[in-house]
């Protein structure tokens, strides 16, 4: 078994647009073209385009890679080349070890066949024998939670079971390599924690994992490299925290549709230089300067933070201008500066700013995204909020409230 | 660059997922009559009805003639109608067999041959459950024991390569054009005209070969000489009916093998 799991090559994939073929006319000269024509068409035809082009990487056995990406951006193609559904126009695509895509749950499940019946059947899809599957039934059943529906058919389920017998017979292929296409979003919240839980699981028993997502918390948590696509092409390579906050840091395209009246917008430490990481409980500066069209005195500003990974909002404020514009009479320019307690948690975190007219009730100015920072730390596990804890022994307490009974309890309330 | 792979290989492939084409039989079975009163029952009443027509269009023919139905003419059409509902059922169920899958082929990689093959094992099951129908029926007819049955296996065997051939070329030329269901459509329905299920080849005098041109033809022809007939099959159409099935197997897997790669953009 080589070091290398998985291995593009200068990959080039291409489909067609539009209707393929018109009329039985075409019938025998297509057949004949696809039976005896040559793999590997390397130009561009007619009513062609290529979803990806010249992509390479090289994952390693054990590693956990996220792919993202703007919809489009040929994601769902790369895995599609990995599970051997497409095959590559050009250069090469290396798999080293047995594949399991989980790409769309309870695909392979017949409406009119029982939960047991539907479970052997999908086993077998997506690769295992039919002795595996029943090795493993209990297990699988267990972790679906459908226990009494077993023998009921499936196309009587609620759509939350049918997915997560889904999930559970694919969670229970063991293969060398697995595929995740955007699957976690099935079930209740306690499900999709269950499902985090396996997908992480399987990344500690050493299997080489692909996860596609747009649940960027959910790439965070699971991978440590992720590949970010662009248009087709293979935009960075690098560790999942670094590129996400530069995938949704970079402004999209006609997002906005405000003219840019903020600008020079930086983030500072409390010396005033330009800072990007801080530790929580940091004090931060955030200066911009504002081009108003109306007068400021009447205007609030909008001062939001992201979490980058995910879109959570950690605070939406709106602070009165009119504390500390100059009542001028004509609108003009002015800078200011925001002071920021980083009460955060480690993570990825996005800035926006926005500026409210109060009188016509309408945004003047808006700027999404304009400052990206990251809290590192080592001591939470997951969460936002730094609540500042600190621990010391009840010793104290106990002396300063001295009880003669129940001393015990007290101390447990 | 990724190539096709070799026969050679595909079959390797397939038999490493035997158990696949195992679960995707007995779902076809299975699923075929859930939720139906009559069940399995339905597998025996399909060929009975296709039987029951046989022998109404041949009393018809023999009352224009003036003559009267004997018993070995009703062998001969119950015997042929199991392998013509066989080949009816497989080529249907077997060109659709893509489509009525797309969910798995574009999503889930697995051998796509397994999707008509399982459609022609299934229509083989059901054909297995109505034979027994007809073996009562045969020794009831007292067409007896010869040493020609010793054909019929080779004969059973080559009706089955015959239509595993066209289904797979049908359900991978379905991919491509759906007008390969409506062409399929109609050659089936008519296909019974030409092909000699409830008369004989002879009966059409020197115009014979005509029929027997249809390999399914000639097998049926053959298949009725050594059971009913109790004489040897006619060797030259024999050959050139098992010349159709095996090169006709081997050029549909190679074209299988070759479309099987654009299944999942083309769908």
């Amino acid at each position: 078994m080589s070091e290398i799991a998985i291995e593009f090559d200068g990959v080039w994939k291409k489909f067609k647009k539009g209707e393929i073929h018109d009329s039985l006319r075409d019938l025998i000269p297509a057949l004949t073209r696809v039976a005896f024509s040559r793999d590997g068409h390397g130009e561009l035809h007619e009513r062609e385009f290529w979803a990806l082009r010249d992509v390479s990487f090289q994952i390693r056995r054990g590693e956990a890679w996220g792919i993202v990406g703007a919809n489009g951006a040929g994601k769902s193609t790369i895995l599609k080349l990995l599970s051997k559904i497409l095959r590559a126009n050009k250069g090469a695509v290396n798999i080293h070890g047995k594949v399991s895509a989980l790409i769309e749950v309870g695909a392979g499940f017949h409406p009119d066949l029982t939960g047991r019946e539907n479970v052997y059947l999908n086993g077998c899809i997506l690769g295992m024998k039919r002795q595996e599957v029943a090795r493993k039934f209990d297990q699988i059943v267990e972790f679906a939670g459908v226990g009494d529906f077993i023998d009921t058919p499936v196309k009587r389920y609620s759509s939350g079971m049918y997915a997560r017998l889904g999930f559970a017979v694919a969670a229970h292929v063991d293969p060398d390599i697995l595929l995740v296409d955007e699957v976690l979003s099935v079930g209740d919240m306690q499900f999709q924690e269950k499902c985090l839980d396996r997908m992480r699981e399987v990344v500690e028993e050493g299997t080489t994992v692909i996860f596609v997502s747009h649940n960027l918390q959910a790439v965070q948590t699971l991978c440590g490299q992720t590949l970010l696509l662009k248009t087709g092409t293979v935009s960075t390579i690098g560790p999942t925290a670094k590129i996400l906050t530069g995938y949704l840091c970079e402004p999209s395209a006609g997002a906005s549709s405000f003219p840019t009246l903020i600008e020079d917008i930086s983030l500072q430490d409390v010396e005033g230089l330009p800072k990007g990481n801080f530790s929580p409980g940091e004090k931060a500066r955030l200066n911009f300067t504002v081009h108003p069209s109306e007068q400021l005195k009447d205007c609030q500003l909008g001062l939001l933070v992201h979490r980058a990974t995910d879109g959570l909002a950690i605070c939406d404020y709106n602070l009165p201008l009119s504390q500390v514009a100059a009542p001028t009479s004509t609108a003009m320019a002015t800078s200011f500066v925001a002071q920021i307690t980083m009460n955060l948690l480690r993570g990825a975190y996005v800035v926006s700013l926005h500026v409210y007219h109060v009188p016509t009730a309408r945004y003047i100015a808006r700027a999404y995204k304009v400052a990206n920072f990251f809290v590192e730390e080592t001591v939470s596990w997951q969460g936002v909020t730094h609540l500042e804890p600190s621990l010391s022994l009840r010793q104290e307490l106990i002396t300063q409230v001295p009880r003669k009974h129940d001393q015990h309890y007290r101390l447990h309330l | 660059m990724s190539q096709t792979p070799t026969l050679a290989e595909s079959l390797h492939e397939l038999i490493q997922y035997r158990d696949l084409l195992y679960m995707f039989t007995w779902r076809d079975i299975k699923a075929r009559y859930k939720q139906s009163m009559m069940g399995f029952f339905w597998a025996i009443l399909m060929p009975l009805l296709i039987v029951g027509a046989g022998v109404l269009v041949r009393i018809a023919f023999l009352m224009t003639s003036g003559n009267h139905i004997n018993f070995s003419d009703l062998s001969s059409i119950a015997l042929k109608s199991l392998p013509w509902a066989f080949f009816v059922s497989a080529i249907k169920f077997g060109t659709q067999s893509m489509l009525s899958n797309t969910n798995l082929v574009t999503k889930i990689y697995f051998p796509r041959e397994v999707l008509p093959l399982a459609a022609v094992l299934a229509s083989l099951f059901d054909t297995t459950v109505a034979s027994s129908v007809v073996i009562v029926l045969l020794i009831f007819g007292r067409v007896g024991v010869t040493i020609y049955l010793l054909w019929v296996p080779l004969i059973v065997g080559l009706i089955i390569l015959f239509t595993a051939a066209l289904t797979m070329f049908l359900s991978c030329a379905n991919v491509f054009f759906r007008d390969v269901k409506y062409l399929v459509d109609v050659l089936l329905t008519f296909g019974i005209f030409f092909t000699p299920v409830f008369y004989e080849a002879r009966m059409i005098g020197k115009w014979a070969p005509l029929l027997l041109l249809n390999p399914l033809g000639s097998l049926l022809e053959a298949l009725n000489n050594t059971i009913v007939r109790h004489e040897a099959p006619s060797l030259p159409w024999l050959a050139y009916a098992a010349t159709w099935a095996i090169l006709g197997l081997l050029a549909a897997w190679k074209i299988f093998e070759h479309a099987e790669a654009s299944f999942a953009e083309s769908i």
